[in-house]
């Protein structure tokens, strides 16, 4: 069992644990993801590592509440246990030998490209980051990202905080003002992820984007988590998660992200009804 | 003696009736009564040169236990077992017997084989359900540390050998329940997991320890379990990564690999309306592939509410590499062998769902190198199962985590671990291997034998290393 050090919202549908596991802060690196089950009878979920703290053997998640899973891990509170928790998954980012790099976060995503920033920061090269929420109220990661970067651009959907517009404004902006970047590195949504590496495409700047798409074990047995990238069928668990974003096939991804959809509404939903009876 | 039974026909065992079993996930096959036991243990003639012995991968004294438990001393039957298998309650449900111990039995000549897997089965249940006696462990402890990479029928099997020889074993598996392919391949119809479970249990009464959500090469490196004071490490991590056609359409969704099929049903629990593992509710399914996983996943699907489901597999179904058991049990229960059978392409609509899988039908040609004949496409054969699931079960390739982690660990062209001798001795000293991870996907039972020589190489090994030290 792995206990509750920590928990706070980040804001009202995201919130941060902080772990207690050993083994997984051991060998965690940014970029890497764990599985866990919350409980007996819960989902495998698996969650990239937001921060690690090798010293005291914990490990940092953040989640956003959205389906079955996340609601079951949501009802665990600080000094609860979470009854599975496996990692490090996954090949760490590469990190070595970057100069410029423009991170981009987008939503819940700023909380695992931190890490990767943070990284980068203390390797010494130049860090620019653009973080995308849709309105105030989202907002996480602005002091981290803050105490970590060179340049940091705020953006919300509807102007309430920071800079009104998508994190591909601000990203072209930047490009556009003379910065080279080796690279740019975005974590998000799916659909952000993909117009990211439309622009850089246009500028022909690596990109590296993350993926978390479904999966159950992790450790490359069940392929639920594979995609298309460069024409060729990956693994998700042990090939990535992390890609060059101008080879992955993100249509096809986008579609098989919403496989059990219905199933994570329905979640919601009864939790809902069930919310709305007890009241 | 008892008398013998002549009968050319085995006892029958009962089972589910096939309408009723297809709907639940219960086990089909309920095992025979005592008295049914002692029937069927009497048709085994105590042949002198025991033919069934030597095509046990584990070598099991088959004569010795049949001649116990017709002789009703069932313990002294589950303890001549139990000197060779440290999972009889499982191999008795899940081994090819026919080609194994049973496909060489005398009685086979003119009739049907003693039923030797049935009455392995029965013992095994007897004990579980009537003994009181804890496992033995009586075992002198030699102070020496054995690391065991992955619970699952290899693992296990060499975990519990070294333990009897009086060394101080950690199992270290990567999932979040011991057991591997008999927790999460193969279902629970077929092997309860209260069995599993059990064996899991009397493994752990001979003071082997368990060591979950560890993915070695991960959480921990081989060199690492060295450091930590292992003196020599078995390396069952199993088959891994699971094999896709390469044609269109693949990443549609419902479009799933055995594996995943299969973890979602057997190790999460998809069926049950406690587990929050979600799972496709589909109406009429196709399964690619003509293994044991592929009857396990049609009969998965089957009992998961499916209208009709689809065997489709390229060769005849003299062919099929399943155990005969299941092929008959799967159709019993109304899946739909659809051999000679090759796809080509699954279907999709627009948003993206499988509506249906497109194949062509095949001949049989010239055998190929394995010896099987090389199936042919009959010109203009395509045709269209109208399906909105696709499970895919067509084999596996080695998982990389443990090469990719390990230096100097030699691995062939497709990725297996290369073992040198009987003892799965590898290209690193004291890294012994076994089962799916050096022979690719094979069966429960060959990878128990390779788990049981290993350890017995390992024990080998430590004894030289130490010059023949007091152990």
């Amino acid at each position: 069992m792995y206990k509750v050090l920590e928990k706070e919202y980040l804001n009202p549908t995201v919130a941060r644990m902080v772990v207690s596991a050993p083994l997984v802060a051991r060998k965690a690196e940014p970029g890497q993801f764990i599985i866990l089950r919350a409980g007996e009878n819960s989902e495998r979920l698996p969650l990239t590592i937001a921060d690690f703290d090798r010293e005291r053997g914990s490990v940092t998640i953040v989640y956003q509440i959205l389906g079955a899973g996340t609601m079951e891990l949501d009802k665990l509170k600080k000094g609860d246990s979470i009854q599975d928790f496996v990692g490090p998954l996954g090949t760490p980012s590469h990190t070595e030998g970057l100069h410029k790099v423009c991170v981009v976060g987008g939503g819940v995503g700023c909380a695992i490209a931190y890490p990767v920033a943070k990284k980068l920061h203390e390797n010494g090269c130049i860090v620019h980051c653009v973080a995308g929420f849709r309105n105030k109220d989202l907002v996480i990661f602005e002091d981290e990202f803050r105490s970590i970067s060179d340049e940091l651009r705020l953006m919300t959907d509807d102007g309430s905080y920071g800079q009104k517009g998508l994190v591909t404004d601000a990203l072209e902006s930047l490009i556009q003002a003379g910065n080279q970047y080796d690279q740019v590195i975005a974590i998000g949504p799916l659909i952000m992820m993909k117009f990211v590496c439309k622009v850089t495409q246009k500028y022909g700047i690596k990109t590296v984007v993350s993926m978390n798409p479904i999966m159950v074990d992790g450790t490359g047995m069940c392929g639920g988590c594979r995609l298309t990238v460069g024409g060729e069928t990956k693994f998700a668990c042990v090939d990535g998660p992390e890609f060059d974003g101008h080879q992955v096939d993100f249509d096809e991804a986008l579609a098989r992200g919403s496989f059990y959809k219905e199933c994570e509404t329905r979640a919601r939903e009864e939790a809902c009804n069930l919310f709305n009876y007890v009241q | 003696m008892p008398q013998r039974n002549m009968n050319s026909r085995r006892t029958e065992m009962p089972a589910q009736e096939p309408t009723v079993r297809n709907r639940n996930f219960n086990e089909v096959a309920l095992g025979y009564t005592t008295e049914m036991a002692m029937e069927e243990a009497a048709r085994c003639l105590q042949c002198k040169h025991k033919p069934c012995v030597p095509s046990c991968p584990v070598a099991i004294d088959i004569p010795g236990f049949i001649a116990r438990v017709a002789e009703g001393d069932m313990e002294g039957a589950y303890e001549i077992l139990s000197a060779s298998t440290a999972l009889p309650a499982v191999c008795g449900r899940v081994c090819p017997q026919e080609n194994q111990c049973e496909g060489t039995c005398v009685r086979g000549l003119k009739g049907e084989s003693v039923g030797i897997g049935r009455l392995e089965r029965f013992v095994a249940d007897y004990h579980r359900e009537h003994s009181k006696k804890a496992p033995a462990a009586s075992f002198v402890p030699n102070g020496h540390k054995m690391a065991v990479i992955g619970a699952g029928p290899s693992g296990l099997t060499c975990a519990g050998e070294l333990a009897k020889m009086g060394y101080q074993v950690t199992v270290f598996e990567a999932l979040h329940m011991a057991g591997g392919v008999l927790v999460y391949g193969i279902p629970e119809f077929r092997l309860p997991k209260s069995v599993v479970q059990s064996e899991i249990d009397g493994l752990k009464a001979m003071g082997v320890e368990i060591v979950t959500n560890a993915v070695i090469g991960k959480s921990i490196t081989v060199d690492e379990l060295f450091d930590m004071g292992y003196e020599a490490i078995f390396i069952g991590s199993g088959a891994g990564l699971p094999n896709f056609m390469k044609i269109p359409g693949e990443s549609l969704k419902g479009v799933y690999s055995a594996n995943e099929y299969l973890t979602r049903v057997n190790l999460m629990k998809a069926y049950k309306p406690d587990s929050t593992t979600p799972i496709q509710k589909s109406r009429r399914v196709a399964v690619v592939g003509g293994g044991n996983v592929a009857m396990d996943a049609a009969r998965c699907a089957l009992r998961l509410w499916a209208d009709s489901v689809y065997i489709v597999y390229r060769r005849g179904m003299e062919e099929l590499p399943a155990r005969h058991e299941e092929v008959e049990h799967a159709q019993e229960e109304g899946i739909v062998f659809k051999t000679l059978s090759n796809p080509v392409e699954v279907l999709g609509d627009e948003q993206g769902w499988v509506k249906g899988l497109r194949c062509v039908e095949m001949t049989l040609g010239e055998p190929d190198a394995s010896g099987r004949r090389r199936p042919v496409v009959k010109e203009g054969s395509e045709f269209t199962l109208d399906v909105d699931t696709v499970i895919i079960a067509i084999g596996t390739s080695p998982n990389p985590l443990l090469r990719h982690t390990t230096p100097g660990l030699e691995v062939d062209r497709h990725g297996c671990l290369v073992t040198y001798g009987e003892g799965g001795r590898t290209s690193r000293e004291g890294v012994f291997a076994g089962g799916d991870a050096v022979t690719g996907a094979a069966t429960v039972i060959l990878a128990m034998g390779a788990g049981k020589s290993a350890a017995a190489a390992m024990d080998k090994y430590i004894r030289e290393k130490n010059k023949e030290q007091d152990l």
